[in-house]
């Protein structure tokens, strides 16, 4: 019980990067390896937030009239999450651009099924 | 097949990361650059929210760099779905609903003016001009969904585009001429915890805002004339 408490956001995170990986590995639908990109990017961002965490730690904002140092997480982590998440939407819509021109061409989103795309 | 062979493989590297994961304690305090940022961020560069002083002071070169990488892929976006010949296809659109026609017209000012207030306070309260940007471009995607038929005018989008990339770039140069490297913070820092204080912090943010909001409803945009 203790492990789980210690490293419950340990597993959840690397938890949603697994299913990502595995969806990106198995599945044969383009939309379903995108939805599986997008859920591995967030489960990225989820554990790069619980690296900084510190017990009973706020944000990183000082806030009100006096300015001390109080227990704050590691701001690193969150500014690097930050830029991010931006950069997953913008690889979001990139990939579904190039999945609607696919779809198009070949007439199918299975991906066995588009030439020189099996293994 | 494919299955069990990608389970071995994720479980291969599943024990590899539970074996180095569990050396790192959860909750402790472990950081080194960052007690620096906390300690001196506020003296240093005015702003109160100090993942704000990050992102566009102390580490403000990256972050031209991430802008860069969001613009390839919006200019990637409209490569991949421009098309050659216009197919002038009659396609009828569902019109949309009278709660969601009535509602967007109302909310629409609305929200750009929530995404204003997120990326104009970006270095005294959580957001900045990325998250501002995000929700500035929500708001044109309910306006699309609930008015089908109005666009955006694309030339004076990608004209607020540019000229939030400009004023990135030179008040980033400006640093360079007048003190020693770029994107040094040469204005006043003033009283923190002020709206006019932090010095260059809330120009890079408000132009970061108009940037990111009109290069993510031109994305939107893109995808809808694809779609119709």
């Amino acid at each position: 019980m203790n492990v789980l408490n210690n490293f419950i956001y340990y597993i959840g995170s690397f938890g949603l990067i697994f299913i990502g990986l595995y969806i990106i590995c198995v599945k044969r639908n383009l939309i379903k390896v995108i939805i599986g990109l997008s859920i591995l990017n967030t489960g990225i961002n989820l554990f790069l937030i619980t690296i900084g965490y510190v017990e009973s730690g706020t944000a990183p904002i000082f806030s009100g009239e006096s300015i001390e140092f109080p227990r704050m997480v590691d701001p690193v982590p969150q500014a690097l999450v930050l830029t991010a998440i931006v950069i997953g939407v913008a690889i979001l819509a990139l990939a579904l651009s190039l999945a609607i021109r696919l779809y198009q061409h070949y007439g199918t989103l299975n991906l066995q099924k588009i030439r020189e795309q099996r293994w | 097949m494919r299955k069990i062979i990608s389970i071995v493989l994720l479980s291969i590297i599943a024990i590899g990361i539970i074996l180095s994961i569990a050396e790192i304690p959860f909750g402790k305090p472990k950081m080194k650059v960052g007690k620096y940022y906390i300690d001196k961020g506020v003296k240093d560069t005015g702003a109160t929210n100090i993942i704000t002083s990050v992102v566009v002071n102390y580490r403000g070169f990256d972050t031209l760099g991430e802008v860069t990488v969001l613009f390839i892929a919006a200019v990637g976006v409209g490569a991949v779905l421009v098309t050659a010949e216009k197919k002038q296809k009659e396609r009828v659109t569902e019109k949309a609903s009278l709660v969601l026609s009535t509602g967007c017209r109302f909310l629409f000012p609305l929200i750009l003016l929530l995404g204003a207030y997120i990326f104009v306070n970006g270095h005294l309260t959580p957001g900045g001009g990325f998250q501002g940007g995000a929700v500035i471009a929500s708001a044109f995607l309910l306006f699309y969904m609930g008015c089908r038929w109005k666009r955006i005018n694309k030339i004076k989008a990608q004209a607020l585009e540019s000229l939030g990339g400009l004023v990135f770039i030179i008040t980033g140069l400006l640093g360079l001429i007048i003190g020693n490297y770029f994107m040094m913070n040469f204005l006043p820092k003033g009283i923190p915890n002020q709206l006019f204080s932090a010095g260059i912090i809330p120009v890079i943010y408000i132009a970061l805002g108009c940037k990111v909001g009109s290069e993510l409803a031109g994305v939107i945009d893109n995808m809808i004339e694809e779609s119709e």
